[in-house]
């Protein structure tokens, strides 16, 4: 199977590697990297959908926003997505709706408060097999 | 899940200076502006070199207008771009502010309140007690404060700090005379503040959080210093403490990210060349940097008045239990400071006054006996520093120097700094339930998420002792009392 990402464990702090065999689903599965940090992506349903737009200043920064922007979603509004369509992604641009729901005590089990998605060791290759990025998040 | 090992760790030379003191030569890495000093023994310096924190202290060193040193005290581990546990101090008229070097949880810091009561009274109802602070203090991930504030107050709270909560009845107005800054960093500006910020940071008004942070309920173990200890109200072994450590919640990390995204921007356009992008900065005069400055005092007093909000509860919860009114049971404020953290301040180098920017990103104000920024009560025995350790182990009292203010613009360590990820530390309990084990010390543990609270196991840490007799030893602050925890309540 493919991968879809992995989860790096770092002294003060925590990371990410996701794959993706495009751009758009590395972005994908980076968020998706990020819910399972924070909860199992496998108890959030779908009863609400979001749209986002990202404009940064190239792509690195865009991951980073866009990461902190789901972030924020959370923190602020308490929700919690499992599966992000990427509208279109271009060198300074993202749209994307993502599908979730509001966190529920009572369903959702919380493992970590996820603060920031940061630069350091910020990392996003591409070769013959695909996209990978790692990042690394402050908790 | 794997552990990120940074290749071989850091092995290059350092210049031993005495048994505390290293420095990294200025020559270590082209562009570095001033050399590296480094407080730790040699047996510390071991496990320091295990990652490459000490390559980020040689960074830090490049950035513009820094003076005399990068500096890293014994606590210190990796963080983003800037150590944590590091201090680096910029002349206000060529060098730059950095957001790397303040930290995600601005102001994050610890308070400390006394009692009169002392461990026979309080061991026998701790479960009662650590139950009713657990109710009474939110706490936990996504936790909502008690208190609800509109937009209108998060302005003024921002503004106020500390003040807004005793204005609103949370605690006393003496707290603030024995609070870093009186609880209220100047030059806040909400306008500074976005929308965003605003809305995670509204309805975490007055919440311990997550993480690493908690309130503890100590005992006072081993007094070093009894006069020093005494003017402080610290007056015999077997009395209880209550000590608050939290931050500036979502609030201060949105804060960062949103003034790093402008500062990434700003250190281009002002051609400053970093080793690192979590570094970016903008030169303190400008614009950029300026803004950030109005923001991060925002953040700080949020912070502020968190901890004041906690410490009013705190004195509610023991007075609930304990049938008597905080008052009578000598509930004063000793001290809270701040460790993350960048202030402009005057200081001496090379005889010569020096208006500096002072980051400190883990590390602690440690001011003199005398220096007009303590508050009277203390002018003669210098400003009290509060080390918090692991819940495990113990935390310190101690004071600052006047060799502090000569040697690390007047800087002290924070606390114990990590030495496992969170995943070594759970996998370090190899399964053992960690309440079980606090409470076989005699330690009661109240937490919103056992998974965290494995994460903050003893093992995790450096040893707090280790890390305050090197900064007792090297002088740059003097240890006055020592306190274990009785009990604990974690987000």
């Amino acid at each position: 199977m493919e991968k879809v990402f992995e989860i790096i464990d770092h002294t003060a702090d925590i990371g990410i590697i996701a794959y993706g065999s495009d751009i758009e689903q590395l972005f994908s599965h980076a968020a998706l990297a990020l819910f399972s940090l924070i909860t199992e992506p496998e108890s959030i349903e779908e009863k609400l959908q979001r749209d986002l737009e990202i404009i940064s200043q190239d792509k690195d920064s865009l991951l980073i926003e866009w990461l902190n922007e789901l972030i924020y979603l959370f923190d602020s509004e308490h929700i919690l997505f499992n599966r992000f369509k990427i509208e279109s992604l271009g060198d300074d641009q993202l749209r994307a709706t993502c599908y979730g729901e509001k966190f529920d005590p009572s369903r959702h089990r919380i493992k970590i408060g996820v603060k920031a998605a940061t630069y350091h060791m910020l990392k996003v290759d591409e070769d013959s097999q695909g996209y990978k990025a790692q990042v690394i998040f402050d908790i | 899940m794997r552990e990120q090992r940074s290749n071989s760790g850091w092995q290059c030379q350092l210049v031993k200076i005495d048994d505390y003191r290293w420095q990294i030569p200025q020559d270590y890495k082209a562009g570095m502006k001033v050399p590296g000093l480094i407080y730790a023994s040699e047996a510390m310096l071991k496990s320091i070199r295990k990652e490459q924190t000490l390559e980020q202290v040689a960074n830090v060193a490049f950035l513009p207008g820094v003076v005399k040193f990068s500096f890293a005290m014994p606590d210190i581990h990796w963080g983003y771009g800037f150590p944590i546990g590091g201090v680096a101090a910029m002349s206000t008229k060529d060098g730059v502010i950095s957001p790397g070097g303040v930290g995600y949880d601005i102001n994050c810091g610890v308070r400390l309140l006394r009692t009169n009561l002392n461990e026979e009274e309080v061991r026998p109802k701790i479960n009662q007690l650590i139950n009713e602070l657990f109710k009474n203090i939110p706490s936990g991930l996504g936790s909502e404060g008690k208190i609800r504030v509109s937009q209108k107050e998060m302005s003024e709270l921002m503004v106020e700090g500390a003040r807004w909560a005793v204005r609103h009845g949370f605690g006393w107005e003496e707290d603030l005379e024995v609070t870093e800054e009186g609880g209220c960093l100047k030059g806040a500006d909400p306008s500074k503040i976005s929308e965003k910020a605003i809305k995670r940071g509204m309805p975490q008004a007055g919440t311990l959080g997550s993480g690493n942070h908690f309130l503890e309920v100590q005992v006072v173990k081993e007094i070093f210093d009894p006069r020093v200890a005494s003017v402080m109200g610290i007056d015999g072994l077997g009395q209880v403490l209550v000590l608050i450590h939290t931050g500036s919640r979502g609030f201060g990390h949105q804060v960062c990210t949103d003034h790093l995204r402008v500062m990434e921007e700003a250190a281009s356009k002002y051609g400053i060349k970093l080793p690192d992008r979590q570094l970016a900065c903008a030169p303190i005069e400008s614009k950029e940097g300026q803004d950030y400055l109005a923001a991060m005092a925002c953040a700080a007093n949020y912070a502020w008045n968190n901890r004041q909000c906690i410490a009013h509860w705190a004195r509610e919860s023991f007075s609930k239990v304990f049938g008597k009114s905080p008052g009578e049971l000598g509930m004063k404020q000793v001290y809270d400071v701040c460790h993350n953290v960048a202030k402009i301040e005057e200081h001496t180098v090379d005889g010569q006054k020096l208006k500096v920017c002072v980051h400190r990103k883990g590390a602690t104000r440690a001011f003199p006996a005398g220096h007009k920024d303590i508050p009277p009560l203390y002018k003669e025995i210098g400003q009290p520093v509060l080390i918090p350790g692991d819940m495990g182990r113990c935390s310190f009292v101690a004071v600052g120097t006047q060799k502090a203010m000569d040697e690390t613009f007047g800087s002290t360590c924070h606390g114990a700094g990590r030495v496992l990820s969170r995943g070594a530390a759970k996998r370090s309990l190899k399964g053992r339930d960690i309440v079980q084990e606090l409470e076989s010390r005699g330690i009661t543990v109240k937490a919103g998420s056992i998974s965290s609270l494995a994460e903050e196991a003893s093992q995790a840490y450096k040893d707090v002792t280790e890390v305050m007799d090197v900064v007792h030893q090297a002088g740059i602050s003097k240890k006055i009392a020592m306190a274990v925890p009785l009990g604990v309540i974690k987000g």
